[in-house]
Protein backbone atom coordinates (compact mmCIF):
# COMPACT_ATOMS: atom_id res chain seq x y z
CA UNK A 1 0.00 0.00 0.00
CA UNK A 2 2.85 2.38 0.78
CA UNK A 3 3.84 2.65 -2.88
CA UNK A 4 0.37 2.96 -4.35
CA UNK A 5 -1.65 6.10 -5.02
CA UNK A 6 -5.37 6.37 -4.37
CA UNK A 7 -7.16 8.80 -6.65
CA UNK A 8 -10.62 9.93 -5.59
CA UNK A 9 -12.75 13.04 -5.38
CA UNK A 10 -13.70 14.52 -2.03
CA UNK A 11 -17.35 13.80 -2.81
CA UNK A 12 -16.71 10.11 -3.38
CA UNK A 13 -14.65 9.85 -0.19
CA UNK A 14 -17.43 11.54 1.78
CA UNK A 15 -20.06 9.16 0.42
CA UNK A 16 -17.91 6.17 1.23
CA UNK A 17 -17.28 7.45 4.75
CA UNK A 18 -20.94 8.20 5.39
CA UNK A 19 -21.99 4.75 4.26
CA UNK A 20 -19.45 2.93 6.37
CA UNK A 21 -20.02 4.82 9.62
CA UNK A 22 -23.76 4.90 10.15
CA UNK A 23 -24.75 5.49 13.75
CA UNK A 24 -28.18 4.02 14.39
CA UNK A 25 -30.66 5.53 16.79
CA UNK A 26 -31.78 3.45 19.79
CA UNK A 27 -35.45 3.70 19.05
CA UNK A 28 -37.70 0.71 19.51
CA UNK A 29 -41.43 0.76 19.00
CA UNK A 30 -42.73 -2.80 19.20
CA UNK A 31 -41.97 -6.43 18.41
CA UNK A 32 -39.41 -5.64 15.67
CA UNK A 33 -37.28 -3.80 18.24
CA UNK A 34 -36.49 -7.14 19.83
CA UNK A 35 -35.19 -8.47 16.51
CA UNK A 36 -33.27 -5.23 16.06
CA UNK A 37 -31.66 -5.91 19.45
CA UNK A 38 -30.89 -9.46 18.29
CA UNK A 39 -29.22 -8.02 15.20
CA UNK A 40 -26.95 -5.88 17.34
CA UNK A 41 -26.52 -8.69 19.89
CA UNK A 42 -24.06 -11.51 20.12
CA UNK A 43 -24.94 -13.88 17.28
CA UNK A 44 -25.59 -11.43 14.46
CA UNK A 45 -23.31 -8.60 15.59
CA UNK A 46 -23.98 -5.99 12.97
CA UNK A 47 -21.01 -3.98 14.18
CA UNK A 48 -19.19 -6.02 11.53
CA UNK A 49 -20.74 -3.75 8.90
CA UNK A 50 -19.52 -0.48 10.33
CA UNK A 51 -22.66 0.49 12.13
CA UNK A 52 -22.02 -0.38 15.72
CA UNK A 53 -22.47 2.75 17.80
CA UNK A 54 -26.11 2.81 18.87
CA UNK A 55 -26.84 6.34 20.04
CA UNK A 56 -29.51 7.31 22.53
CA UNK A 57 -29.99 10.84 21.27
CA UNK A 58 -31.40 11.70 17.83
CA UNK A 59 -28.84 14.49 17.58
CA UNK A 60 -25.97 12.01 17.53
CA UNK A 61 -27.36 9.52 15.05
CA UNK A 62 -27.62 9.16 11.28
CA UNK A 63 -29.93 6.19 10.89
CA UNK A 64 -33.42 5.76 12.26
CA UNK A 65 -34.80 2.23 12.26
CA UNK A 66 -38.56 2.46 12.65
CA UNK A 67 -39.14 -0.90 14.29
CA UNK A 68 -42.77 -1.51 14.99
CA UNK A 69 -46.33 -0.30 14.61
CA UNK A 70 -46.69 3.45 14.13
CA UNK A 71 -49.79 4.68 15.94
CA UNK A 72 -51.50 8.00 15.45
CA UNK A 73 -50.35 9.04 18.92
CA UNK A 74 -46.71 8.18 18.19
CA UNK A 75 -46.51 9.52 14.61
CA UNK A 76 -45.96 13.22 15.55
CA UNK A 77 -43.23 12.15 17.96
CA UNK A 78 -41.48 10.15 15.22
CA UNK A 79 -41.56 13.19 12.94
CA UNK A 80 -40.14 15.33 15.74
CA UNK A 81 -37.35 12.86 16.41
CA UNK A 82 -36.58 12.74 12.70
CA UNK A 83 -36.43 16.53 12.56
CA UNK A 84 -33.99 16.56 15.47
CA UNK A 85 -31.54 14.32 13.63
CA UNK A 86 -28.69 16.10 11.86
CA UNK A 87 -28.05 15.72 8.11
CA UNK A 88 -27.26 13.35 6.46
CA UNK A 89 -30.00 11.12 7.84
CA UNK A 90 -31.55 7.88 6.68
CA UNK A 91 -34.59 5.81 7.60
CA UNK A 92 -35.11 2.05 7.49
CA UNK A 93 -38.71 0.94 7.84
CA UNK A 94 -38.49 -2.41 9.59
CA UNK A 95 -41.29 -4.92 9.34
CA UNK A 96 -44.80 -5.09 7.93
CA UNK A 97 -46.29 -2.67 10.47
CA UNK A 98 -43.89 0.20 9.83
CA UNK A 99 -43.99 -0.38 6.07
CA UNK A 100 -47.74 -0.70 5.53
CA UNK A 101 -49.65 -1.20 8.79
CA UNK A 102 -49.12 -4.95 8.83
CA UNK A 103 -51.74 -7.05 10.62
CA UNK A 104 -53.05 -3.92 12.35
CA UNK A 105 -53.90 -2.07 9.14
CA UNK A 106 -57.63 -2.30 9.91
CA UNK A 107 -57.22 -0.71 13.33
CA UNK A 108 -58.54 2.79 13.99
CA UNK A 109 -55.40 4.05 15.70
CA UNK A 110 -52.72 2.75 13.35
CA UNK A 111 -50.90 4.74 10.65
CA UNK A 112 -50.60 2.51 7.60
CA UNK A 113 -46.96 3.06 6.84
CA UNK A 114 -44.33 5.29 8.39
CA UNK A 115 -43.66 6.77 4.93
CA UNK A 116 -46.62 9.06 5.56
CA UNK A 117 -44.60 10.67 8.34
CA UNK A 118 -40.92 10.48 7.34
CA UNK A 119 -39.16 9.68 4.03
CA UNK A 120 -38.05 6.05 3.99
CA UNK A 121 -34.93 4.74 2.24
CA UNK A 122 -35.24 0.98 2.68
CA UNK A 123 -38.27 -1.17 3.51
CA UNK A 124 -37.82 -4.57 5.16
CA UNK A 125 -40.63 -7.09 4.95
CA UNK A 126 -41.47 -9.75 7.51
CA UNK A 127 -43.45 -9.88 10.72
CA UNK A 128 -40.98 -9.58 12.33
CA UNK A 129 -38.06 -9.66 9.85
CA UNK A 130 -35.22 -11.91 10.85
CA UNK A 131 -31.98 -10.17 11.87
CA UNK A 132 -30.43 -11.32 8.59
CA UNK A 133 -33.08 -9.31 6.72
CA UNK A 134 -32.26 -6.20 8.72
CA UNK A 135 -28.55 -6.67 8.03
CA UNK A 136 -29.35 -6.99 4.33
CA UNK A 137 -31.30 -3.74 4.53
CA UNK A 138 -28.31 -2.06 6.14
CA UNK A 139 -26.02 -3.33 3.39
CA UNK A 140 -28.49 -2.13 0.77
CA UNK A 141 -28.62 1.32 2.35
CA UNK A 142 -24.82 1.49 2.50
CA UNK A 143 -24.57 0.58 -1.18
CA UNK A 144 -27.07 3.28 -2.06
CA UNK A 145 -25.25 5.90 -0.01
CA UNK A 146 -21.97 5.05 -1.73
CA UNK A 147 -23.70 5.21 -5.13
CA UNK A 148 -25.41 8.50 -4.21
CA UNK A 149 -28.96 7.20 -4.57
CA UNK A 150 -30.62 8.29 -1.31
CA UNK A 151 -33.42 10.72 -0.45
CA UNK A 152 -33.24 13.02 2.53
CA UNK B 1 -28.22 3.92 48.98
CA UNK B 2 -30.26 6.85 50.12
CA UNK B 3 -33.58 5.08 50.20
CA UNK B 4 -36.93 6.76 50.16
CA UNK B 5 -37.13 10.35 51.39
CA UNK B 6 -40.38 11.29 53.09
CA UNK B 7 -42.21 14.11 51.35
CA UNK B 8 -42.52 16.95 52.22
CA UNK B 9 -38.85 17.36 52.93
CA UNK B 10 -37.16 20.72 52.91
CA UNK B 11 -34.34 19.38 50.79
CA UNK B 12 -32.12 21.95 52.48
CA UNK B 13 -33.71 24.76 50.51
CA UNK B 14 -36.25 26.38 52.82
CA UNK B 15 -39.89 25.45 53.26
CA UNK B 16 -41.47 27.21 50.28
CA UNK B 17 -41.38 24.14 48.13
CA UNK B 18 -44.29 24.27 45.73
CA UNK B 19 -42.66 27.01 43.66
CA UNK B 20 -39.55 24.95 43.09
CA UNK B 21 -41.21 21.80 41.77
CA UNK B 22 -40.42 21.31 38.09
CA UNK B 23 -42.02 18.88 35.67
CA UNK B 24 -39.82 16.70 33.48
CA UNK B 25 -40.86 14.40 30.66
CA UNK B 26 -39.36 10.93 30.55
CA UNK B 27 -39.99 9.36 27.18
CA UNK B 28 -41.78 8.31 25.00
CA UNK B 29 -38.40 7.93 23.32
CA UNK B 30 -35.80 7.00 25.88
CA UNK B 31 -33.40 4.04 25.82
CA UNK B 32 -34.64 2.69 29.15
CA UNK B 33 -38.39 2.96 28.76
CA UNK B 34 -38.48 -0.53 27.22
CA UNK B 35 -40.66 0.71 24.44
CA UNK B 36 -42.81 3.78 24.37
CA UNK B 37 -43.61 4.67 27.96
CA UNK B 38 -43.88 8.32 28.93
CA UNK B 39 -43.65 9.36 32.56
CA UNK B 40 -44.45 12.88 33.72
CA UNK B 41 -42.10 13.36 36.64
CA UNK B 42 -42.43 16.19 39.14
CA UNK B 43 -39.08 16.98 40.71
CA UNK B 44 -38.03 18.88 43.78
CA UNK B 45 -34.33 19.22 43.18
CA UNK B 46 -33.53 15.66 42.27
CA UNK B 47 -36.18 14.05 44.45
CA UNK B 48 -39.25 12.67 42.71
CA UNK B 49 -42.38 14.26 44.16
CA UNK B 50 -44.82 12.69 41.73
CA UNK B 51 -44.63 10.42 38.69
CA UNK B 52 -47.55 9.74 36.39
CA UNK B 53 -47.20 7.20 33.57
CA UNK B 54 -48.78 8.13 30.23
CA UNK B 55 -49.55 5.14 28.04
CA UNK B 56 -51.22 4.52 24.70
CA UNK B 57 -48.34 5.13 22.31
CA UNK B 58 -48.61 1.55 21.06
CA UNK B 59 -52.38 1.16 21.19
CA UNK B 60 -53.15 -1.04 18.19
CA UNK B 61 -56.63 -2.42 18.89
CA UNK B 62 -55.63 -6.02 19.59
CA UNK B 63 -58.92 -6.74 21.36
CA UNK B 64 -61.14 -5.31 18.63
CA UNK B 65 -59.20 -6.91 15.78
CA UNK B 66 -59.36 -10.30 17.54
CA UNK B 67 -63.15 -9.89 17.59
CA UNK B 68 -63.22 -9.43 13.81
CA UNK B 69 -62.16 -12.92 12.76
CA UNK B 70 -62.73 -16.56 13.60
CA UNK B 71 -61.34 -17.99 16.86
CA UNK B 72 -57.97 -19.23 15.50
CA UNK B 73 -57.46 -15.98 13.60
CA UNK B 74 -57.35 -13.99 16.82
CA UNK B 75 -54.12 -15.77 17.65
CA UNK B 76 -51.89 -13.46 15.62
CA UNK B 77 -52.96 -10.45 17.68
CA UNK B 78 -52.58 -12.40 20.92
CA UNK B 79 -49.07 -13.41 19.79
CA UNK B 80 -48.08 -9.78 19.48
CA UNK B 81 -49.25 -8.72 22.95
CA UNK B 82 -46.20 -9.69 24.96
CA UNK B 83 -43.89 -10.20 22.05
CA UNK B 84 -40.94 -11.41 24.11
CA UNK B 85 -43.04 -14.29 25.51
CA UNK B 86 -45.42 -14.99 22.64
CA UNK B 87 -46.02 -18.62 23.56
CA UNK B 88 -47.21 -17.66 27.04
CA UNK B 89 -49.75 -15.34 25.44
CA UNK B 90 -50.87 -18.05 23.02
CA UNK B 91 -51.32 -20.45 25.90
CA UNK B 92 -53.74 -18.11 27.66
CA UNK B 93 -55.84 -17.73 24.53
CA UNK B 94 -55.78 -21.37 23.55
CA UNK B 95 -56.78 -22.52 27.05
CA UNK B 96 -59.64 -20.01 27.11
CA UNK B 97 -60.92 -21.16 23.70
CA UNK B 98 -60.63 -24.84 24.62
CA UNK B 99 -62.42 -24.20 27.89
CA UNK B 100 -65.20 -22.42 25.99
CA UNK B 101 -65.63 -25.18 23.40
CA UNK B 102 -64.85 -28.20 25.64
CA UNK B 103 -62.05 -29.34 23.36
CA UNK B 104 -60.09 -32.40 24.49
CA UNK B 105 -56.33 -32.09 24.04
CA UNK B 106 -53.98 -35.11 23.82
CA UNK B 107 -51.54 -35.49 26.70
CA UNK B 108 -48.45 -35.16 24.52
CA UNK B 109 -49.63 -31.78 23.27
CA UNK B 110 -50.14 -30.52 26.82
CA UNK B 111 -46.64 -31.61 27.83
CA UNK B 112 -45.16 -29.98 24.73
CA UNK B 113 -47.03 -26.78 25.56
CA UNK B 114 -45.72 -26.79 29.10
CA UNK B 115 -42.12 -27.21 27.95
CA UNK B 116 -42.37 -24.53 25.26
CA UNK B 117 -43.94 -22.08 27.68
CA UNK B 118 -41.14 -22.59 30.20
CA UNK B 119 -38.50 -22.16 27.49
CA UNK B 120 -40.16 -18.92 26.45
CA UNK B 121 -40.25 -17.77 30.07
CA UNK B 122 -36.47 -18.18 30.08
CA UNK B 123 -36.14 -16.20 26.86
CA UNK B 124 -38.31 -13.43 28.27
CA UNK B 125 -36.39 -13.21 31.54
CA UNK B 126 -33.10 -13.20 29.61
CA UNK B 127 -34.26 -10.17 27.60
CA UNK B 128 -35.27 -8.51 30.85
CA UNK B 129 -31.91 -9.26 32.45
CA UNK B 130 -29.97 -7.95 29.46
CA UNK B 131 -31.92 -4.72 29.12
CA UNK B 132 -32.01 -4.22 32.88
CA UNK B 133 -28.22 -4.39 32.79
CA UNK B 134 -28.19 -1.77 30.00
CA UNK B 135 -30.39 0.50 32.09
CA UNK B 136 -27.97 0.21 34.99
CA UNK B 137 -25.11 1.19 32.70
CA UNK B 138 -23.67 -2.27 32.10
CA UNK B 139 -23.21 -3.48 28.56
CA UNK B 140 -21.76 -6.94 29.25
CA UNK B 141 -24.88 -8.74 30.59
CA UNK B 142 -26.71 -7.73 27.42
CA UNK B 143 -24.36 -9.71 25.21
CA UNK B 144 -24.23 -12.68 27.58
CA UNK B 145 -28.02 -12.80 27.82
CA UNK B 146 -28.55 -12.49 24.09
CA UNK B 147 -26.04 -15.25 23.43
CA UNK B 148 -28.04 -17.58 25.67
CA UNK B 149 -31.36 -16.37 24.30
CA UNK B 150 -30.30 -17.12 20.73
CA UNK B 151 -29.81 -20.76 21.73
CA UNK B 152 -33.42 -20.93 22.92
CA UNK B 153 -34.59 -19.19 19.75
CA UNK B 154 -32.76 -21.76 17.63
CA UNK B 155 -34.75 -24.47 19.43
CA UNK B 156 -37.97 -22.57 18.66
CA UNK B 157 -36.85 -22.11 15.06
CA UNK B 158 -36.35 -25.87 14.77
CA UNK B 159 -39.77 -26.71 16.26
CA UNK B 160 -42.08 -23.90 15.15
CA UNK B 161 -40.29 -22.39 12.18
CA UNK B 162 -39.97 -18.84 13.48
CA UNK B 163 -37.89 -16.90 15.93
CA UNK B 164 -40.07 -14.43 17.77
CA UNK B 165 -43.78 -14.78 17.00
CA UNK B 166 -44.78 -18.39 16.58
CA UNK B 167 -48.52 -19.03 16.14
CA UNK B 168 -47.69 -22.54 17.32
CA UNK B 169 -50.47 -23.53 19.71
CA UNK B 170 -53.57 -24.65 17.86
CA UNK B 171 -57.03 -25.28 19.23
CA UNK B 172 -56.81 -28.95 20.21
CA UNK B 173 -53.04 -29.30 20.30
CA UNK B 174 -49.98 -27.84 18.65
CA UNK B 175 -49.23 -27.31 14.98
CA UNK B 176 -46.15 -29.51 14.70
CA UNK B 177 -44.51 -32.24 16.69
CA UNK B 178 -41.14 -31.99 18.39
CA UNK B 179 -38.35 -33.39 16.25
CA UNK B 180 -35.59 -35.64 17.67
CA UNK B 181 -33.08 -32.95 16.73
CA UNK B 182 -35.00 -30.43 18.82
CA UNK B 183 -35.01 -32.80 21.79
CA UNK B 184 -31.23 -33.11 21.53
CA UNK B 185 -30.91 -29.34 21.39
CA UNK B 186 -33.11 -28.90 24.46
CA UNK B 187 -31.17 -31.57 26.38
CA UNK B 188 -27.88 -29.89 25.55
CA UNK B 189 -29.34 -26.56 26.62
CA UNK B 190 -30.66 -27.83 29.97
CA UNK B 191 -27.28 -29.33 30.79
CA UNK B 192 -25.20 -26.18 30.65
CA UNK B 193 -27.61 -23.29 30.96
CA UNK B 194 -27.41 -23.47 34.75
CA UNK B 195 -23.70 -22.63 34.79
CA UNK B 196 -24.19 -19.86 32.22
CA UNK B 197 -26.88 -18.41 34.46
CA UNK B 198 -24.48 -18.40 37.42
CA UNK B 199 -22.04 -16.47 35.28
CA UNK B 200 -24.62 -13.89 34.23
CA UNK B 201 -25.88 -13.52 37.78
CA UNK B 202 -22.38 -12.96 39.12
CA UNK B 203 -21.73 -10.11 36.65
CA UNK B 204 -24.61 -8.13 38.12
CA UNK B 205 -24.98 -9.55 41.63
CA UNK B 206 -21.30 -9.22 42.50
CA UNK B 207 -21.02 -5.69 41.17
CA UNK B 208 -20.94 -3.16 44.01
CA UNK B 209 -22.41 -0.48 41.73
CA UNK B 210 -25.35 -2.63 40.69
CA UNK B 211 -26.17 -3.77 44.21
CA UNK B 212 -25.96 -0.30 45.70
CA UNK B 213 -28.14 1.14 42.95
CA UNK B 214 -30.85 -1.48 43.42
CA UNK B 215 -30.98 -2.39 47.11
CA UNK B 216 -33.68 -0.44 48.89
CA UNK B 217 -34.79 1.24 45.64
CA UNK B 218 -38.33 1.20 44.27
CA UNK B 219 -39.82 -0.65 47.20
CA UNK B 220 -43.41 -1.81 47.15
CA UNK B 221 -45.00 -3.16 50.32
CA UNK B 222 -47.29 -6.18 50.31
CA UNK B 223 -50.28 -3.86 50.81
CA UNK B 224 -49.30 -1.74 47.78
CA UNK B 225 -48.94 -4.88 45.70
CA UNK B 226 -52.39 -6.10 46.63
CA UNK B 227 -54.09 -2.74 46.15
CA UNK B 228 -52.64 -2.24 42.65
CA UNK B 229 -53.22 -5.81 41.50
CA UNK B 230 -49.52 -6.29 40.86
CA UNK B 231 -48.74 -9.91 39.97
CA UNK B 232 -45.85 -12.09 38.89
CA UNK B 233 -42.23 -11.72 40.02
CA UNK B 234 -42.94 -8.21 41.35
CA UNK B 235 -45.58 -9.58 43.68
CA UNK B 236 -43.38 -12.44 44.81
CA UNK B 237 -40.51 -10.05 45.48
CA UNK B 238 -42.78 -8.17 47.91
CA UNK B 239 -43.45 -11.18 50.09
CA UNK B 240 -46.65 -12.60 48.61
CA UNK B 241 -46.09 -16.18 47.54
CA UNK B 242 -48.64 -16.50 44.77
CA UNK B 243 -47.93 -18.40 41.58
CA UNK B 244 -50.82 -19.63 39.46
CA UNK B 245 -48.76 -22.62 38.35
CA UNK B 246 -48.84 -23.81 41.97
CA UNK B 247 -52.07 -22.29 43.27
CA UNK B 248 -54.44 -23.25 40.46
CA UNK B 249 -52.45 -25.63 38.27
CA UNK B 250 -53.21 -25.75 34.56
CA UNK B 251 -51.52 -28.09 32.03
CA UNK B 252 -49.43 -30.56 34.09
CA UNK B 253 -47.83 -28.18 36.57
CA UNK B 254 -49.15 -30.32 39.43
CA UNK B 255 -47.12 -33.29 38.13
CA UNK B 256 -43.72 -31.59 38.15
CA UNK B 257 -41.57 -30.51 41.09
CA UNK B 258 -40.59 -26.88 41.32
CA UNK B 259 -40.39 -24.20 43.98
CA UNK B 260 -41.91 -20.74 43.96
CA UNK B 261 -39.12 -18.30 44.80
CA UNK B 262 -40.09 -15.30 46.87
CA UNK B 263 -38.45 -12.50 48.81
CA UNK B 264 -39.79 -10.04 51.33
CA UNK B 265 -37.74 -6.91 50.62
CA UNK B 266 -39.86 -5.70 47.70
CA UNK B 267 -37.05 -3.68 46.10
CA UNK B 268 -35.41 -3.87 42.67
CA UNK B 269 -32.71 -6.23 43.91
CA UNK B 270 -35.32 -8.64 45.29
CA UNK B 271 -37.05 -8.69 41.88
CA UNK B 272 -33.71 -9.46 40.25
CA UNK B 273 -33.14 -12.40 42.62
CA UNK B 274 -36.69 -13.71 42.19
CA UNK B 275 -36.43 -13.67 38.40
CA UNK B 276 -33.03 -15.40 38.41
CA UNK B 277 -34.38 -18.10 40.72
CA UNK B 278 -37.46 -18.49 38.50
CA UNK B 279 -35.17 -19.20 35.59
CA UNK B 280 -33.48 -21.97 37.60
CA UNK B 281 -36.88 -23.47 38.38
CA UNK B 282 -37.82 -23.33 34.69
CA UNK B 283 -34.78 -25.43 33.80
CA UNK B 284 -35.97 -27.98 36.37
CA UNK B 285 -39.44 -28.04 34.80
CA UNK B 286 -38.07 -28.47 31.26
CA UNK B 287 -35.87 -31.37 32.41
CA UNK B 288 -38.84 -33.11 34.02
CA UNK B 289 -41.04 -32.59 30.96
CA UNK B 290 -38.39 -34.22 28.76
CA UNK B 291 -38.43 -37.26 31.06
CA UNK B 292 -42.20 -37.53 31.16
CA UNK B 293 -43.04 -36.67 27.53
CA UNK B 294 -45.45 -39.42 26.41
CA UNK B 295 -45.84 -40.79 22.90
CA UNK B 296 -49.01 -40.14 20.96
CA UNK B 297 -50.82 -37.51 18.92
CA UNK B 298 -49.77 -33.91 19.09
CA UNK B 299 -53.22 -32.62 18.15
CA UNK B 300 -56.79 -33.79 18.47
CA UNK B 301 -57.69 -35.53 15.19
CA UNK B 302 -61.30 -34.37 15.54
CA UNK B 303 -60.18 -30.78 14.99
CA UNK B 304 -58.42 -30.80 11.65
CA UNK B 305 -56.77 -27.55 10.66
CA UNK B 306 -59.17 -26.36 7.91
CA UNK B 307 -62.23 -26.74 10.12
CA UNK B 308 -60.80 -24.69 13.00
CA UNK B 309 -62.12 -21.45 11.50
CA UNK B 310 -65.65 -22.86 11.51
CA UNK B 311 -65.75 -23.69 15.22
CA UNK B 312 -68.73 -22.08 16.97
CA UNK B 313 -69.09 -21.39 20.67
CA UNK B 314 -71.56 -20.04 23.21
CA UNK B 315 -70.87 -18.91 26.75
CA UNK B 316 -68.05 -17.34 28.69
CA UNK B 317 -64.63 -18.51 29.80
CA UNK B 318 -61.68 -17.03 31.64
CA UNK B 319 -58.50 -19.01 32.26
CA UNK B 320 -55.76 -17.25 34.25
CA UNK B 321 -52.20 -18.32 33.47
CA UNK B 322 -48.83 -17.33 34.87
CA UNK B 323 -46.97 -15.42 32.19
CA UNK B 324 -43.41 -14.15 32.83
CA UNK B 325 -44.88 -10.78 33.81
CA UNK B 326 -47.72 -12.01 36.01
CA UNK B 327 -51.30 -13.16 35.80
CA UNK B 328 -52.39 -13.21 32.17
CA UNK B 329 -55.88 -14.20 31.25
CA UNK B 330 -58.31 -13.91 28.39
CA UNK B 331 -62.01 -13.49 28.98
CA UNK B 332 -63.90 -14.83 26.00
CA UNK B 333 -67.60 -14.45 25.30
CA UNK B 334 -69.10 -16.47 22.47
CA UNK B 335 -72.49 -15.66 20.98
CA UNK B 336 -73.03 -18.86 19.02
CA UNK B 337 -71.25 -17.73 15.88
CA UNK B 338 -67.74 -18.60 14.74
CA UNK B 339 -66.48 -15.11 15.67
CA UNK B 340 -65.90 -14.26 19.37
CA UNK B 341 -68.28 -11.63 20.73
CA UNK B 342 -65.73 -10.27 23.19
CA UNK B 343 -62.03 -10.85 23.76
CA UNK B 344 -61.01 -9.13 26.98
CA UNK B 345 -57.33 -9.22 27.84
CA UNK B 346 -56.14 -9.11 31.43
CA UNK B 347 -52.56 -7.99 30.94
CA UNK B 348 -50.14 -8.15 33.86
CA UNK B 349 -47.84 -5.34 32.70
CA UNK B 350 -50.70 -2.84 32.73
CA UNK B 351 -51.48 -3.51 36.38
CA UNK B 352 -47.78 -3.63 37.31
CA UNK B 353 -47.17 -0.31 35.59
CA UNK B 354 -49.91 1.38 37.60
CA UNK B 355 -47.74 1.05 40.70
CA UNK B 356 -45.20 3.55 39.28
CA UNK B 357 -46.39 6.59 41.33
CA UNK B 358 -46.11 4.70 44.63
CA UNK B 359 -42.88 3.02 43.64
CA UNK B 360 -41.04 6.21 42.66
CA UNK B 361 -42.27 8.81 45.14
CA UNK B 362 -39.43 10.02 47.36
CA UNK B 363 -36.55 8.52 45.40
CA UNK B 364 -33.90 10.28 43.37
CA UNK B 365 -34.33 10.81 39.64
CA UNK B 366 -31.37 8.44 39.06
CA UNK B 367 -33.36 5.60 40.62
CA UNK B 368 -36.14 6.00 38.06
CA UNK B 369 -34.65 3.82 35.32
CA UNK B 370 -33.80 1.06 37.81
CA UNK B 371 -37.33 1.01 39.18
CA UNK B 372 -39.09 1.22 35.79
CA UNK B 373 -37.00 -1.53 34.22
CA UNK B 374 -37.59 -3.79 37.23
CA UNK B 375 -41.28 -3.83 36.30
CA UNK B 376 -40.35 -5.45 32.97
CA UNK B 377 -43.12 -3.71 31.04
CA UNK B 378 -43.85 -4.74 27.46
CA UNK B 379 -45.93 -2.19 25.66
CA UNK B 380 -47.66 -4.45 23.23
CA UNK B 381 -49.35 -5.79 26.31
CA UNK B 382 -49.84 -2.55 28.26
CA UNK B 383 -51.47 -0.60 25.42
CA UNK B 384 -52.84 -3.64 23.60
Amino acid sequence: MSDSILVTSLDEALKWGTGKSLWPFTFGLACCAIEMMSAMGSDYDWARFGSDVFRDSPRHSDLMIVSGTVTKKMAPRIRRLYDQMAFPKFVISMGACASAGGPYVRGYSVVDGVDQVVPVDVYVYGCPPRPEALIQALKMLQDRIVAGRVKH
Amino acid sequence: MMGRIQFPSTGGRGTDMEDKVIEVNFGPQHPSTHGVLRIKVKLDGEIIVDAQPVIGYLHRNAEKLAEMGAYPKGMIYIDRLDYVAALNMELGYVLAVENLMDVQVPERALWIRQMMVELNREASHLIWLGTHGLDMGMLTPFFYCFRERERILRIFDEITGSRLLYNYFAIGGVYSDITPKAIDMIKEWTEDFGTKLEEIQSILGKSYIYVSRTKGVGTLSAEDVLSYGVTGPMQRASGIKRDLRKDSPYLFYDKVNFDVPYRTEGDVYARFLVRIEEMRQSIKIVKQVLEKLPQGDFYNKKYSKPMLVRLKATGESYVPTESPKGEFGIHLIGDGSSIPYRVRIRSPSFANLSSIPTMLKGYKIADLTAAVSSIDPVFGEVDR
